[in-house]
């Protein structure tokens, strides 16, 4: 009963049951382990990837409801927000323990493809979904201001 | 806290075409360097062929940054290239890895750079003696001519790479006294900007954690866990998951702590426990409530104290000149349990080998969970391997003196008959209510001002003791007393006249470990609380206050006062912005001085913390960057669980669950911080703790000053607080 879904623009075939969440399809059935589980109910956004463009938390995100789409994970993302993202996070040293960054890096991409000027409101708004408990929110703001600047290049 | 440097012998190894060169400290002491595989001795640092530096890292890296302060400590004395130098973290191996303030082979207490700043320097140096020695050799200069840039040996005529000289160096005898650097001579200690060495992996999701350890063969278990502390396994029912996919089994852990369930994934395992059910024996647990054990714990306040903690205390004395007084404060304060809640949940693999086990675990304490594993198994610790691997925080949950989560990968690892390897899973759900939590504490206080000062503080804590009954006990027990109770309040250095701190531990089945910066999370908030009050009964400034109980003469109190000078001074102290109201708090903890001020607005009724700024003063400043990530972090760590954050227990069990009733601090949480660094040449010492203790009081100070409301049970939003 292989499903195939599309992962950093490769088709893979998984065979799991439909209602397994996309975290454990990402993590246990193809190995790629940089999407990570921190809370399994949606509320902590360690383990957002993007389905077609959206952030999402894949711990509460099934198996057959990414059936068609294209999956973007932290080993795949090299949109140019995602790229701005990186460097501005590497540049300002945000990462403490990192187990988090994916996550966060997942939301700032999409946050920036969208907004390219975030305003620390717009900010808030949508990284409030993602739990560091390093608390690195400090530098993960000034690194999403820094990646808007990089982006304007 | 450095290695011994009197008694040296040397290794000369074999030379070997293209091997790496090794030059390590030994376990006596020694400096060593030889040519061949990296087995063979204790290497902290090794050069490859291709001339890259490898720094070797005792320490685990949970965020703290160690990686790159130890890697700075060795590139500093070897002038090797920061770019292109790796860090391999250490296997397991207490002979070899040992923190030189433990003893054994463990991360904790904000040492990592304290014990590790002679010992990595003097690694560094004798790298670097072998290097010129060997260019000398080879160029027929002498040694003094040669200089090392960014891992290029030089005379002015020639130039080399390490990798080009690593055979000759290989045959060659270090100094007996490597000579360092002078701090005046320092590059990159001290640098502001030397990038970290974790940031590359970890922004592009390339870092192992245990969490993403994947071995040939291994099944997932998790473990039905008893809902309440200390409760044992009557019976179980595993019938329900036999549908489930991936299901392999089910099986009581042989110590009646749970049942652990195995499944092919992780997924499938935490579906197929949900299937089992499963009766439970609480005779022993704890079963009351959290409203019982917080007036279980005033009662024991009610009682003289089974311990009176400072030599020399006078308790008639002190109750005399509190009679005495024109003002008596009397003030209680009571502190929930805590999660540490790391965002990488407990976990580890755990494999067969030859004549053992091999752990991949983010292990904060190999030199514990060796010897305890190899008794749980019957091996011998030799055979207990660890590969430490990256952690995903910790705050002190990762460093269990019992090995608590190995023990279950260890005995889950058993039940299939120790040839599959096992990966160890917590959910968080396990994670926030497995236990070993920040102690429930009760504080009472009884302060007479006279006179515009302080004349006698009768100051009482009713905690359950972190230490006792554990292997930390013989170090930090000290005649009945636990040290971490009442660090912070015991040893003040606050000149205040008739103090006596008394202690009686509280006796629960409910788990109890260090949480970041350990006895000073309850402690400071206490003392620092009670210190601005016992200003506003003396008519005086809080600032005021402080700086004339630390006038004395001690380094201690000299360094506090720079720090509190400094951070108020920087803060505008007094001349807060329209609509904002500051607190102040003071702390020394490992050994490091903290000085915050906490700046809030409230709107509505709605507190919110706009800006920390906090100095700090922890000695030499290796690398400035991580100091301030450090604070930052202790900041915001400290901030979530004061506003927040606490466990309950309802007839014994815990009422949270996961992060919706945990609810961590937020990016709209945090405020603006500003941190500011002592200059100084002073040993380095801790910085991943020592920022957590002020921010809880400063901000508690702050909202006095803003409400006239003081906040004395926590979290705050449970006690009256509302947060915007």
């Amino acid at each position: 009963m292989a499903t195939q879904i599309k992962v950093n623009g490769q088709t893979r075939d998984v065979d799991a049951p439909p209602d397994t969440p996309l975290l454990w399809v990402l993590r246990d059935e193809l190995d790629m382990t940089g999407t990570k589980f921190g809370c399994g109910v949606a509320s902590c956004g360690a383990c957002t990837v993007h389905v077609d463009g959206q952030p999402v938390r894949s711990c509460s995100t099934y198996l057959e409801d990414v059936v068609g789409t294209e999956i973007t994970t932290i080993e795949g993302i090299d949109s140019p927000a995602g790229k701005a993202v990186q460097k501005a996070w590497r540049e300002l040293d945000v990462v403490q323990c990192g187990y988090c960054q994916s996550g966060q890096i997942m939301s700032a991409a999409t946050l920036l493809t969208e907004v390219p000027r975030p305003t620390d409101a717009d900010i808030d708004a949508a990284m409030s979904g993602n739990v560091c408990r390093c608390a690195t929110y400090h530098r993960v703001r000034a690194a999403i201001h820094h990646a808007a600047e990089i982006m304007e290049g | 806290m450095t290695a011994q440097t009197s008694r040296r012998s040397f290794l000369k190894g074999a030379v070997a075409t293209g091997a790496a060169l090794i030059v390590g400290v030994r376990p006596n002491g020694a400096f060593a360097a030889s040519a061949g595989t990296a087995a063979e001795i204790n290497p902290f640092v090794r050069i490859t062929p291709d001339g890259v530096v490898h720094v070797v890292i005792k320490h685990f890296e949970m965020g703290q940054g160690t990686t790159t302060g130890l890697a700075t400590l060795v590139a500093e004395e070897l002038d090797a290239d920061w770019e292109t130098l790796a860090v391999d973290l250490a296997p397991g191996d207490s002979n070899r890895y040992a923190n030189l303030f433990f003893g054994s082979q463990g991360t904790g207490g904000s040492t990592a750079i304290a014990n590790s700043f002679m010992q990595y320097r003097q690694a560094g140096a004798a790298a670097r003696a072998v290097l010129i020695e060997a260019a000398a050799e080879t160029w027929g200069v002498a040694p003094e001519t040669i200089s090392i840039e960014k891992g290029v040996l030089t005379d002015g005529t020639n130039s080399a790479r390490f990798g080009e000289i690593l055979d000759k160096a290989a045959t060659l005898t270090p100094p007996a006294e490597p000579a360092l650097k002078d701090p005046t001579e320092f590059r990159l200690i001290g640098m502001d900007g030397l990038p970290r060495k974790d940031s590359r992996g970890k922004t592009e999701g390339a870092t192992t954690f245990a969490m993403d350890v994947r071995v040939p063969g291994m099944v997932t278990a998790v473990i039905l866990h008893s809902p309440r502390f200390g409760g044992t396994l009557a019976s179980f029912d595993a019938a329900g998951a036999a549908g489930v996919p991936g299901f392999v089994d089910a099986k009581a852990l042989p110590n009646g702590a749970g049942v652990a369930v195995y499944a092919k994934n992780t997924w499938a395992a935490i579906q197929s426990r949900d299937a089992v059910t499963a009766e439970w024996d609480f005779s022993a647990a704890e079963n009351r409530s959290t409203d019982a054990l917080f007036a279980y714990h005033r009662d024991l306040l009610n009682a003289p104290p089974t311990y009176q903690t400072r030599e020399g205390a006078d308790l008639a004395a002190t109750a005399a000149a509190v009679d005495g007084a024109e003002t008596v404060i009397e003030a209680e304060f009571l502190f929930p349990h805590l999660a540490h809640a790391p965002m990488e949940p407990l976990n580890c693999v755990i494999e067969p080998t030859e004549n053992g086990v091999k752990f991949h675990d983010g292990c904060q304490f190999p030199g514990i969970t060796q010897p305890v594993i190899a008794q749980v198994l019957g091996l011998d610790a030799a055979n207990v391997e660890v590969n430490t691997v990256y952690a995903g925080g910790s705050f002190g949950r990762r460093a269990t003196p019992y090995a608590d989560y190995q023990t279950e990968a260890a005995l889950a690892f058993d039940m299939l008959g120790r040839g599959t390897p096992v990966h160890l899973v917590w959910t968080r759900e396990d994670d926030v209510r497995g236990g070993y939590y920040r102690p429930m504490a009760a504080h009472r206080a009884k302060i007479g001002v006279k006179d515009g000062q302080i004349v006698g503080w009768d100051h009482r804590i009713a905690a359950k003791s972190i230490l006792k009954g554990g292997p930390f006990e013989t170090v930090l027990v000290h005649d009945g007393v636990d040290e971490v109770s009442v660090e912070g309040i015991k040893d003040t250095h606050y000149a205040i006249p008739g103090l006596s701190v008394g202690l009686t531990d509280a006796q629960s089945a409910v788990p109890v470990l260090w949480w970041r910066s350990v006895g000073h999370t309850h402690t400071a908030y206490a003392m620092e609380s009670l210190i601005d009050m016992a200003a506003e009964a003396a008519g005086q400034d809080p600032v005021a206050l402080r700086l004339s109980l630390l006038s004395g003469s001690t380094d201690d109190q000299k360094r506090l006062t720079g720090v509190l000078k400094l951070a108020t001074e920087k803060a505008g102290w007094g001349a807060a912005p329209e609509g904002r109201f500051q607190g102040v708090a003071v702390h020394k903890s490992f050994n490091s001085y903290v000085a915050q001020v906490v700046e809030i607005s409230v709107a509505d009724g709605a507190v919110k913390t706009e800006k920390v700024t906090c100095a700090v003063d922890c000695g030499v400043a290796v690398n400035p960057d991580i100091i301030r990530a450090q604070m930052e972090g202790g900041i915001g760590y400290g901030l979530g669980a004061i506003m927040r954050n606490q466990i309950t227990l309802t007839e014994g069990e815990v009422d949270q669950y996961n992060f919706p009733d945990y609810e961590p601090l937020r990016m709209s949480d945090m405020p603006e911080i500003e941190v500011h660094i002592v200059a100084s040449s002073a040993p380095p010492t801790g910085v991943g703790e020592p920022g957590v203790p002020p921010v809880g009081p400063a901000l508690a100070n702050a909202i006095y000053a803003a409400t006239g409301t003081r906040v004395m049970q926590l979290p705050m939003s449970e006690n009256g607080v509302e947060f915007a």
